[in-house]
């Protein structure tokens, strides 16, 4: 079974970002970029079906400018076999983004593709399913466990008030949840065999795919901003604030 | 042109996400008409009907629609989009699920979660975990939107719209429903609930989330945990509220044994009032509550417990 890993680069989760003041958007310069923390669990994942047996070759690909390669490299580290860079500066949305890794999937007939079920940076939760439906393929997403057998795919989602289990035909699409695997750390050594693993690099032209957005961003602000309140003493006080204050209860 | 709503329920009743969504549609201008797709769910098309501002409600009842997989349902909203410039679906689990699905069959860009609309082609949403604001503009014939449900009111009752039935003409049938494993509680759920009741890592084990439920039961409340408690494996995920977890805008939200990490904040910052109780006065928590409470909380929960049966609760 061959595997293919959408992986993106964003702001890593432990910064704090800021709105630019022309409101143009959220600045990125000298910020810490790392992978989407959901794609790091779809890595895992894969390189994990590969230790057991079930894939046969892993190949993270990455949409995003020439640093993208980085996080390519990140996935190989992890035990990815090899990458595949389509590189653009510009902002590419998902559907776009579905485009170029549905003409990856026809050029490379994987089984499998695993990829986040969101990225962090802008929150939209929609790239899997949109490729799901531009191949015509099942899709199982926000996976907390993945079962194999007789050429079907057990998939354990998880849903509003708990978790939901559907049977999906292959060749399949998933997206993940936090909740599916804890992702590795790369050793010393793997990130040195990591850097002679081959990525190819390639073009969102060379898939033909048309990445202009379709939303056009008029302003990004802050959110609405919350005053802290006052302290209270002692739990009596409290459920008399609320009570009499607040009455909310 | 008409705005297309596609209702969440469970094939006995109409979910308040259902509600709320039919508020952010109807602000896009055009008549509203709400589609419930399920199986058995005639008497979910009757209530849908009742409600202000729909203008006809669709019923499709099918089997391999009970559980809205992504695939029968992408099939049969993709048959019936001829007439309408807009698909609004409620942020759930369901609805993240078909929506983009949708949206890429008609070549359409989403627009997820909105907390607000502008104009009928522009909106807010919240992005990098509500930590930004995005107003975006769309370009695209049918626009395909989820709406973050704790944005907006819930729409009324006080209508008679006309029911009319479809069919799923086209199940791909790729998929199957196999089975559930639902959180069982008395408690309202978490999205839907007017207060929760939420633990942190200082909660120190999962036995001690008891506290909590005590104090829910008496508030008629939810519980919730922080990432941190779930990951420190005291509750289950579907307690999680935080960017990862679940979105909330309850009447009042206590935190309790939370610090206030971001990620958090970002699924609980809309409520109306929130009561953060820790032991750390430096809490980040803090920085955001109406009322805070600097107390070791196996002292205070118990007391808050007792203080609310006093206040006859």
């Amino acid at each position: 079974m061959k595997v293919l890993v959408p992986v993106k680069r964003v702001v890593d989760y432990n910064v704090k970002i800021r709105v630019k003041p022309d409101q143009t958007g959220v600045d990125l310069a000298n910020v810490k970029m790392s992978m989407n923390p959901f794609d790091e669990i779809s890595v895992e994942e894969a390189v994990r079906l590969k230790e057991a047996g079930t894939a046969t070759e892993v190949i993270a690909v990455s949409v995003g400018p020439q640093q993208a390669q980085e996080t390519i490299r990140t996935a190989l580290a992890m035990g990815a076999d090899r990458g595949i860079l389509v590189k653009t500066d510009e902002t590419v949305e998902p559907l776009a983004v579905a485009k170029i890794l549905k003409a990856i999937c026809d050029a490379e007939s994987p089984d499998l593709v695993i990829l986040g079920k969101q990225a962090i940076d802008d929150d939209c939760n929609q790239t899997g399913q949109m490729l799901a439906a531009l191949l015509g393929w099942p899709q199982g997403t926000f996976a907390s466990e993945l079962k194999f057998a007789d050429g079907k795919l057990d998939v354990t989602r998880e849903i509003d008030g708990g978790l939901q289990t559907v049977k999906i035909n292959m060749p399949a699409v998933v997206t993940v949840d936090l909740r599916l695997n804890e992702p590795r750390y790369a050793s010393l050594p793997n990130i040195m065999k990591a850097k002679k693993k081959p990525i190819d690099e390639k073009s969102p032209e060379e898939y033909s795919v048309d990445i202009s957005p379709r939303l056009e961003v008029l302003k990004v602000t802050d959110p609405p901003q919350r005053e802290a309140g006052v302290k209270v003493e002692t739990v009596a006080e409290l459920v008399e604030k609320l009570k009499s204050e607040a009455g909310v209860i | 042109m008409s705005t297309l709503v596609i209702a969440e329920h469970d094939n006995a009743s109409l979910r308040d996400a259902t509600h709320k969504t039919i508020t952010a549609a109807a602000a896009l201008g055009a008549p509203v008409t709400v589609l419930v797709a399920g199986s058995g769910c005639a008497s979910v098309g009757e209530e849908a009907s009742k409600l202000a501002g729909v203008e006809k409600v669709l019923v499709a009842d099918d089997p391999a629609l009970e559980k809205q997989l992504a695939e029968p349902m992408a099939a049969l909203v993709i048959s019936l989009s001829g007439d309408y410039s807009a698909i609004v679906a409620p942020a759930t689990t369901n609805g993240k699920n078909y929506s983009p699905r949708i949206a890429a069959m008609l070549d359409s860009a989403q627009i997820s979660e909105i907390v607000s609309v502008e104009s009928p082609d522009t909106f807010i949403r919240p992005i990098y975990a509500g930590n930004a604001m995005q107003t975006v503009k769309s370009s695209d014939a049918k626009k395909v939107i989820t709406v973050r449900t704790t944005a907006f009111k819930a729409a009324e009752e006080g209508g008679s719209a006309p029911v009319e039935s479809v069919s799923l003409t086209d199940n791909p049938g790729i998929s199957e429903y196999v089975g559930e494993e639902l959180s069982k509680s008395d408690r309202p759920e978490l999205t839907s609930a007017k207060i929760i009741i939420s633990g942190g890592r200082g909660m120190q084990s999962g036995e001690n989330f008891a506290m909590l439920e005590k104090v829910a039961d008496k508030l008629n409340a939810a519980v919730g945990a922080s990432r941190a408690a779930v990951d420190a494996g005291f509750v289950p995920n579907d307690y999680q509220v935080g960017q990862t977890g679940k979105v909330v805008a309850p009447e009042l939200y206590i935190a309790v044994g939370i610090s206030g990490a971001i990620q958090h904040l970002a699924g609980m910052k809309d409520s109306k009032v929130i009561v953060a109780i820790n032991k750390d006065e430096e809490a980040p928590i803090f920085q955001v509550a109406d009322y805070g409470l600097v107390a070791d909380l196996f002292k205070a929960v118990p007391e808050l417990e007792e203080e609310l049966g006093k206040a006859g609760l």
